[in-house]
Order: structure tokens, then C-alpha cells, then sequence
């Protein structure tokens, strides 16, 4: 599946280029994640703002990548669409996650600052 | 849709015919288990309950139970064969949508309805489960959720109220 990667700095953004995070592309999404974090920068962002649908197996492979993030590495997810958002809610993973409005907020933030 | 009887389904076309949704703006599907066919499946719902007149809340989350629901069917109930067929049925009702989800595979386990799980979320992260919030997302999300085995076929009906969203949003 599509997944577009910019380095900035000790951050990777993962933008997904996908509507759907579903049955059908979970395993291949959660295979290619762990590549992007495995041996990569200390914080990865996933940009979702193009997803509009995630179920349960889409879900349980965003867990997945955050698993993979180890040691000083975090997985962070920013751009939420309202019924990605709905999902997380419903399944109280937003409180599990770091959820930011966008990448640009992201970006902009302190935690960024060099 | 399908208009010609398959006969797989034995007398299914039959029943549905004096069903509640005959002539009266349901939608019926039928199509193959399958991850690619059950997204089909999805996109021709969501369109048709948005022509009755469903909103997009309530469209998000009709979607969302049905790929459970069904994904959960193309994941269990053809491991045997690999192979089977789906029949979805919706109507509106009032302020909810009723449901009626047939398929020819394997029953479920004890031929009941699983439970939710409820996942201890306050664990570590590499503890955290990858699995699991399918019955949890159908139990929550939908009320009269029934099951049962109907000689070679499973049969989940449900109903989706979206006066319940409307009133925890």
C-alpha cells in the first residue's frame, strides 16, 4: 500500500496514501510500518489525515507499529479524520496513543525544536 | 445484487421474498466471502442507507459494525472450505437500521454469540493487544443482537439505533 515517507531531522513522517486501513491491507500495512521503524528515526508520526476508514484489524495493526517502536523510539499518530477518530474513541485507543491535530502541528511544535 | 437464485442458497430467495424488506427500499446483497468483496459490499451499503435518508454519523458507524460483522464471517466461517457466500440484508426503521447477515459456513463457536473482550488498556505498550475489539465495536455500537443456527447456515440480526449516537455525542 501507498505510504509516503519525509525525514526531518530526527522525525519521520509517514503519510497514508490510502482510504482504508481495513482486513484487506492490514497485514501488508503492519509489514511495511515495521520496516519504516525498525532501524529508523526516534519519532515516527503516522499521518492518517487521508484515511477515512479504519476497522478492527486496520487498528490492530497500528498497534502492531507502535509496538515495533522501541527503546527511545515512539509511533505517534496525527491528522485524524472524525471517523478514524469515532473508531479510537469507541475502543478507548486514544487514550493509548499520542494523537496530534495534524503533521504541521506536529512540525511546528517544541518538541521539534532543535 | 443478484437476481437469479443460486442453488446454494436452497429456499433463502424464497423466504426474503416474503421478508420485511420486499418493495419497500431495503437493500439486499449477496456476494462472495471475501476482504475485496466485503469493501464492495460496504461501499454499496453505506450508499444505499444514505438514500434512507440515514446521516453521516450514522453511516460511519453502520459501516463500521458491518465490516466487523462481516469480516469476522470471511475469517471463520470458510476456514474449512475457503470459500462461501454472504447475504446482507438492511431496512430502515424508524430511527435505526435493521440488519440480517446469513452466511453458508461453519457455525460459530457453541453456536453462540461471542462475547465482547474488554482489554486491559493501562498495560505496557508491548502488552497492548493487536486484536480482539471486533465483538466489542458490534456489541457496543448495536442493540437486539441476535444469532442463530439455521440448519446449514448462521443468521446475525441486529438493529443500529442512531437516536442512541445522537444522544452520547
Amino acid at each position: 500500500m501507498e505510504l509516503g515517507i519525509r525525514d526531518t531531522g530526527d522525525t519521520r513522517v509517514v503519510h497514508v496514501g490510502e482510504a482504508r486501513i481495513d482486513a484487506a491491507v492490514a497485514i501488508q500495512f503492519k509489514d511495511q510500518m515495521r520496516d519504516l521503524i525498525v532501524g529508523g528515526p526516534n519519532r515516527v508520526i503516522l499521518d492518517l489525515s487521508a484515511v477515512t476508514f479504519v476497522d478492527s484489524s486496520g487498528l490492530g495493526a497500528i498497534v502492531a507499529a507502535m509496538k515495533q517502536a522501541v527503546g527511545p523510539q515512539q509511533l505517534e499518530l496525527a491528522g485524524l479524520t472524525r471517523s478514524v477518530a469515532k473508531v479510537f474513541a469507541l475502543t478507548r485507543m486514544d487514550r493509548v496513543f499520542t494523537i496530534h491535530d495534524s503533521v504541521d502541528a506536529v512540525l511546528a511544535g517544541p518538541a521539534n525544536a532543535e | 445484487m443478484q437476481s437469479e437464485p443460486l442453488s446454494f442458497m436452497g429456499h433463502a430467495r424464497d423466504r426474503h421474498r416474503a421478508g420485511p424488506i420486499a418493495g419497500n427500499g431495503g437493500l439486499h446483497l449477496l456476494f462472495p466471502a471475501g476482504e475485496r468483496s466485503v469493501r464492495r459490499a460496504l461501499s454499496a451499503s453505506v450508499a444505499a442507507f444514505h438514500d434512507m435518508g440515514v446521516d453521516r454519523d450514522g453511516c460511519d458507524f453502520a459501516e463500521l459494525v458491518l465490516a466487523e460483522v462481516l469480516n469476522n464471517v470471511v475469517e471463520h466461517a470458510f476456514t474449512d472450505r475457503g470459500h462461501g457466500i454472504i447475504e446482507l440484508e438492511a431496512w430502515r426503521a424508524g430511527n435505526a437500521l435493521s440488519l440480517r447477515i446469513r452466511d453458508d459456513g461453519m457455525p460459530m463457536p457453541g453456536e453462540r454469540l461471542p462475547a465482547a473482550q474488554r482489554h486491559d488498556l493501562t498495560v505496557e505498550t508491548h502488552e497492548l493487544p493487536e486484536g480482539g475489539f471486533g465483538w466489542g465495536i458490534i456489541h457496543d455500537l448495536t442493540r437486539d443482537l441476535t444469532y442463530r443456527r439455521d440448519g446449514a447456515r448462521n443468521e446475525l440480526t441486529f438493529a443500529i439505533d442512531f437516536a442512541e449516537f445522537d444522544a452520547s455525542t
